[in-house]
C-alpha cells in the first residue's frame, strides 16, 4: 500500500498554501517535510487530516480519503503543543479513539495502558495533563493518536516546544516506536537535523510547492535548484559562466576567482555554452590551507592552461571579515575577487588576515540562473 | 461537517430573532418611551423639561450631589483598595483565599443587605449610632466604598499579580530605588485596571440607587432616588424621564471615555489569583498586610457583622424572635409576610433565570461563532451590553410609562418582575459565557476528529463540557443578581408580589423596633440565599475546570 497525495493544493482566499503538492510514501516509512516558517508545513498536514478543505486527491492504495471526514480518513495526527483534552486525565485520553463499538472498555483500557507503558508512562494513567512536563505530554500525544490504530500518522512539528536534550531522547525513543507499529508518517519540521534523521525520505516544501523529494543523503549531497542549496546551507554562491561544452563528465565554469570544472551530475547541464551559472557551496566544503604550509604556486594564475579535469580543488584567496567559533572549526566570512564567501578554517584567523582556501570542486554545486 | 451548517444557521436565525424581538420589547421600546418623554410634550419638540435640570436650583443640587458622593467614593475605594491588591495579591499568607472571599462578599450581596448593615452599625442603637452619621454624606460614601472596594482590590490586583515582575528586578539592577522603582515601572504597568476600576467604581456609585434610598437622608437625594421621588411620590414623569436622560448621557459619556484608556468591563466576577511568584512574608510586608486585614475587618467585617449580630438579638437578648416574626404580618404594615416575600423572590428569580440563562447563551453563541462574526451578531452584543448603560431605574420607569397600556399590559401580572430582572441580568450572562464559551480549543476539536469521534461525539465531548460550566456559572450569577434586583423592581412591584429586598426596604422605613429586628432577619436570610447560591455556583465551576 501507497499513501499517495495527487496535485494537492490549498489555497485560502487569493492566498495560496499550498499548491500542486505530489507525494507518495510506501506503508511503514516515514516521510518528513522540511521548510522554513510558512512554507505550508501545517497546512499540508491538515489537508491530509481533512481539516482543510483542499483540491486534488489524497489515496490510500486505491481507496480516497480526499471525500472522507475527518473522522472517517483513519488518520493520527499529533500536534506541535499536543491538545489533550484538559476534563479527562491520561488514560482518558489516550482512550479517547477507542471508545467506539470496536472496542469494548476493558480492551479500551488494556490497549491505551500498553500504549502508555510503550512512551514510558506505565503508572500515569490516573494523572491530569496538567501535572505532566512537556516531553511527558507529548507522549501521552503520540500515545493516543496510535491508540485507534491509524493507516497514517501525521506529526506537526511534535519536537518543537521542547528543548534540546529532550528533544533527542524523545526523537529516538518514536523513531523505534513508529517503526514498530508499522504506521505510515508523515513529519513536518522545520529543523534540517530532525529531518535528514528521520525521514526514509525527505521531501522541501518551499512556498507552498514540493521542490525535491529524495532519500536523506540524496537530497543532501544534490540539492535540485538554487533555493533548495540555499535552504540547506549553500551559503557561499557566486556568479559563473559556462564556457565549453566540455566532456560529457564536466561542466566548465568561468568565475572571477578563475576556471575549473566540477562533475557534471553538480550541474545541470540544460544551459548552453555561456550560459549564466550560480555556482554555491557550503562553507565546510571551502578549507583554509593551514597557515604553515608552503603555499603551491601557480594553480590558480591566469594564461595558463592546465588540465582542468584533473584538478580536484581550486586555490582562493580571501580577506577574513569574521571569524566565528563553530562545531569545533573556525567559520569565515571572506571577502574575495568574486565577492563574499564562507568558508571554514581549524585554526582562528584574525579580522583583515589575508589567507588561502582550498574549494572542494566536487561538493561544488552549480545551477543555471 | 459542511452539511450540518445549513440547520445550525437556521437554528441560530431564529433564536436569535427571538432574542431580538425579546429585546426590542423589554428594552428599547421602554427607554426610547422615557427619552421620548423628557424630549416631546404633546408629539412636539419640547426640552424645558431637560433645561429646568439646569435651572431649577433644586434638581441643580441634586446632580451636584450626585457627582459629590460618586466621586468621594471612587477615591476612598482607590485609597484603600490600592494598598489592598498589593497585600491580598502579591503577599503569601495563610488564608488568602478566605480574605478574598469575604472582602468580595458584599459586592455580590444585594444593595439592600449592604444598606441594613450599614443601618445596622450606623443608626440609631447601632454601635456607632452615637456618631450621628446615619443619613448623611459619609453613610453614604461608606457603604459605597464597602461595595466597591472589592472592585479595585480585584481588577488592580489581578494585573499586578500578572505584570512582569522580572521589569521590576532590573529596574532595581539599574539602580533605581524601591520609590523610584514603583513610580516608573510597576504603577505604570498597572495604571490601565486602576483606570478602569475607578471607571466602573464611578460608575457603580453614580447609579446607585438601593444604598442611597435605604441609608440617605432628605439632603442625600442623587438623580436615581429622585427619578423615585418625582415618579412615585409627585408623579412629575416628565422631570423624571429628564433625569433618566441626563443618567444615560453621563454613563455613555464615561463609558465611551473610559474606552480611551482601555476596557471598561463590568463585573469580571472570574478572577484567578496567580499562585506563583508571591512575596514571602517578612516584618514589612507583615505591616502591610495587618493594616489591609484591618481594613477589610472595619470596612466589611464590622457592618455584615453586626447586622447578623443585630438578627439575633432582641430586647431579651439573644434569640430566634425576630426570624419567628417574619411569618406574621404584625405591624408591618406590608400586604405579605417576609416570608412570602423570601418565596416570591426566589419564584422570580429562578423565573428570570430561566429567561437570562438561554437569552444569554443565544447571544455569546452567536458573538463566539469564529467563521463569519457576522454584523447582527456584533450589532447583538453591543445591545445586549446597553442595559448596563442603563441604569435600572430608568429601566423600572421605562416598564412603568410602557407595558401597562395596551398593547401589552403587563403590569398586573407578576410576570414583568422577572422580565425586568433578567434584562439586568442577562449582561452578566453573556459577558460570564463568552470567554468560557471562546476559550474552548479548535484543536481539540480537530484531535477528537481525529480520533475517529463523529460531529455528534465531538460536540458532546469537547463543546458541551464548556457550554455547560458556562451555564452553570451563569445561571448562578442570574439568580443572584435577579434575587438581589431592587431598581427596577420597586417601580413595578405590587404589594401582593412583593419581593423581599423591597420588603426589607419598607420595613426599615417603618418605626418600632420589631419592624427594625424583622428587617435585620430578613437581611441575613437574603444574604444567606445569595451566598449560599454563590457558594454553590463555585464548586460547580470548580468541578468543570479541572
Amino acid at each position: 500500500m501507497t499513501l499517495s497525495l495527487r496535485n494537492l493544493s490549498v489555497s485560502y482566499g487569493d492566498v495560496v498554501a499550498i499548491s500542486g503538492v505530489d507525494l507518495e510514501i510506501k506503508q511503514g516509512t516515514t516521510l518528513t517535510v522540511l521548510g522554513a516558517s510558512g512554507s505550508g508545513k501545517s497546512t499540508l498536514l491538515r489537508a491530509v487530516a481533512g481539516l482543510e478543505p483542499s483540491c486534488g486527491e489524497i489515496l490510500w492504495g486505491d481507496e480516497s480519503l480526499h471525500r472522507l471526514p475527518t473522522h472517517r480518513r483513519g488518520v493520527g495526527f499529533v500536534f506541535q503543543d499536543h491538545a489533550l483534552f484538559p476534563q479527562r486525565n491520561v488514560l482518558e485520553n489516550v482512550r479517547f479513539g477507542l471508545e467506539t463499538p470496536r472496542y469494548n472498555r476493558i480492551d479500551a483500557a488494556k490497549r491505551a495502558s500498553a500504549l502508555l507503558d510503550r512512551v514510558g508512562l506505565a503508572g500515569f494513567e490516573e494523572r491530569h495533563t496538567h501535572e505532566l512536563s512537556g516531553g511527558e505530554l507529548q507522549r501521552v500525544a503520540l500515545a493516543r493518536a496510535l491508540a485507534p490504530a491509524p493507516r497514517v500518522l501525521l506529526l506537526d512539528e511534535p519536537y518543537g516546544a521542547l528543548d534540546r536534550e529532550l528533544r533527542e531522547r524523545l526523537m529516538l525513543d518514536v523513531r523505534e516506536i513508529l517503526h514498530e507499529s508499522g504506521v505510515t508518517v508523515i513529519h513536518v519540521t522545520h529543523d534540517h537535523d530532525e529531518a535528514f534523521a528521520l525521514g526514509e525520505q525527505v521531501a522541501i516544501l518551499d512556498a507552498g510547492r514540493i521542490s525535491q523529494c529524495a532519500p536523506p543523503s540524496e537530497v543532501w549531497a544534490n540539492p535540485c535548484d538554487l533555493r533548495t542549496a540555499r535552504f540547506l546551507g549553500h551559503t557561499s554562491s557566486l556568479h559563473a559562466k559556462r564556457i565549453s561544452a566540455g566532456s560529457s563528465s564536466e561542466l566548465n565554469l568561468a568565475t572571477a576567482l578563475g576556471d575549473f570544472a566540477i562533475p557534471h551530475e553538480n550541474g545541470n547541464t540544460h544551459g548552453s555554452f555561456d550560459a549564466e551559472y550560480w555556482v554555491t557551496w557550503r562553507p565546510e566544503s571551502l578549507r583554509a590551507v593551514s597557515l604553515r604550509a608552503e603555499p603551491q604556486k601557480g594553480e590558480t594564475q591566469k594564461g595558463e592552461t592546465p588540465r582542468q579535469s584533473e584538478r580536484t580543488s581550486l586555490r582562493i584567496s580571501g580577506t577574513t571579515i569574521e571569524c566565528l567559533f563553530r562545531h569545533g572549526e573556525y567559520l569565515l566570512s571572506l571577502e574575495t575577487a568574486a565577492g563574499r564567501v564562507e568558508g571554514i578554517s581549524t585554526e582562528s584567523v584574525s579580522r583583515g588576515q589575508r589567507l588561502d582556501l582550498d574549494l572542494n570542486l566536487s561538493e561544488v554545486h552549480a545551477y543555471v540562473s | 461537517m459542511d452539511r450540518h451548517r445549513p440547520a445550525l444557521t437556521l437554528a441560530r436565525r431564529v433564536s436569535l430573532s427571538a432574542a431580538a424581538v425579546f429585546f426590542a420589547v423589554f428594552f428599547l421600546w421602554p427607554i426610547s418611551t422615557v427619552i421620548a418623554r423628557g424630549v416631546f410634550v404633546d408629539g412636539a419638540l419640547d426640552l424645558s423639561p431637560l433645561t429646568k435640570l439646569l435651572s431649577n436650583s433644586g434638581l441643580r443640587r441634586i446632580i451636584v450631589f450626585t457627582f459629590l458622593q460618586a466621586s468621594i467614593s471612587t477615591l476612598g475605594a482607590l485609597v484603600l483598595g490600592v494598598p489592598g491588591a498589593y497585600a491580598f495579591s502579591r503577599i503569601a499568607f495563610r488564608g488568602r483565599a478566605a480574605v478574598l472571599a469575604i472582602l468580595t462578599l458584599p459586592f455580590v450581596l444585594p444593595t439592600v443587605v449592604v444598606g441594613s448593615a450599614f443601618v445596622a452599625l450606623l443608626g440609631e442603637n447601632g454601635p456607632l449610632g452615637g456618631l450621628h452619621l446615619n443619613g448623611s454624606l459619609a453613610a453614604i460614601v461608606l457603604a459605597q466604598i464597602c461595595f466597591n472596594y472589592a472592585v479595585v482590590v480585584r481588577s488592580v490586583g489581578s494585573q499586578w499579580a500578572h505584570i512582569d515582575h522580572s521589569a521590576v528586578n532590573a529596574s532595581r539592577t539599574l539602580g533605581a530605588g524601591p520609590a523610584r522603582t514603583w513610580l516608573r515601572v510597576t504603577l505604570p504597568s498597572i495604571k490601565s485596571s486602576i483606570v478602569s476600576s475607578a471607571l466602573i467604581v464611578f460608575l457603580f456609585c453614580f447609579t446607585s440607587f438601593g444604598l442611597i434610598l435605604i441609608l440617605g437622608g432628605p439632603r442625600t437625594s442623587t438623580i436615581e432616588t429622585e427619578i423615585y421621588r418625582a415618579t412615585m411620590q409627585s408623579l412629575d414623569l416628565r422631570t423624571a424621564a429628564a433625569l433618566s436622560i441626563l443618567q444615560i448621557l453621563v454613563v455613555g459619556g464615561v463609558i465611551l471615555g473610559g474606552m480611551r484608556f482601555g476596557r471598561v468591563d463590568g463585573r469580571s466576577p472570574r478572577w484567578r489569583p496567580s499562585q506563583t511568584g508571591l512575596l514571602k512574608l517578612n516584618n514589612k510586608r507583615a505591616l502591610a498586610l495587618t493594616l489591609n486585614l484591618l481594613v477589610v475587618a472595619l470596612l466589611v467585617g464590622a457592618p455584615l457583622g453586626v447586622l447578623v449580630v443585630r438578627s439575633f438579638t432582641d430586647s431579651g437578648g439573644l434569640g430566634l424572635s425576630w426570624y419567628r416574626s417574619l411569618g406574621q404580618l404584625g405591624s408591618t404594615g406590608l400586604a405579605e409576610t417576609p416570608l412570602k416575600a423570601l418565596s416570591n423572590s426566589l419564584t422570580f428569580a429562578a423565573v428570570a433565570t430561566l429567561i437570562a440563562v438561554p437569552l444569554g447563551l443565544i447571544i455569546a453563541l452567536a458573538v463566539t461563532v469564529k467563521s463569519g462574526r457576522s454584523r447582527s451578531a456584533r450589532v447583538m452584543e453591543g445591545a445586549v451590553m446597553l442595559p448596563l448603560g442603563v441604569s435600572a431605574v430608568t429601566l423600572g420607569l421605562g416598564y412603568l410609562l410602557t407595558l401597562d397600556t395596551p398593547p401589552l399590559d403587563l403590569r398586573t401580572s407578576w410576570w414583568l418582575i422577572p422580565i425586568a430582572q433578567a434584562i439586568v441580568a442577562t449582561p452578566f450572562v453573556v459577558r460570564i459565557a463568552v470567554p468560557i464559551i471562546a476559550s474552548t480549543d479548535q484543536r481539540l476539536r480537530d484531535a477528537a476528529a481525529l480520533l475517529g469521534a463523529r460531529p455528534s461525539r465531538v460536540w458532546r465531548s469537547v463543546d458541551l463540557p464548556v457550554i455547560r460550566s458556562a451555564i452553570a456559572t451563569g445561571a448562578g450569577f442570574a439568580f443572584a443578581i435577579s434575587l438581589g434586583e431592587f431598581g427596577a423592581t420597586a417601580f413595578i412591584v405590587r404589594p401582593d408580589t412583593t419581593t423581599l429586598p423591597i420588603a426589607i426596604y419598607r420595613l426599615l422605613g417603618r418605626p418600632g423596633e420589631a419592624n427594625f429586628g424583622a428587617a435585620m432577619a430578613s437581611a441575613v436570610l437574603l444574604m444567606g440565599a445569595t451566598a449560599a447560591i454563590l457558594l454553590l455556583l463555585d464548586r460547580d465551576s470548580l468541578g468543570s475546570r479541572s
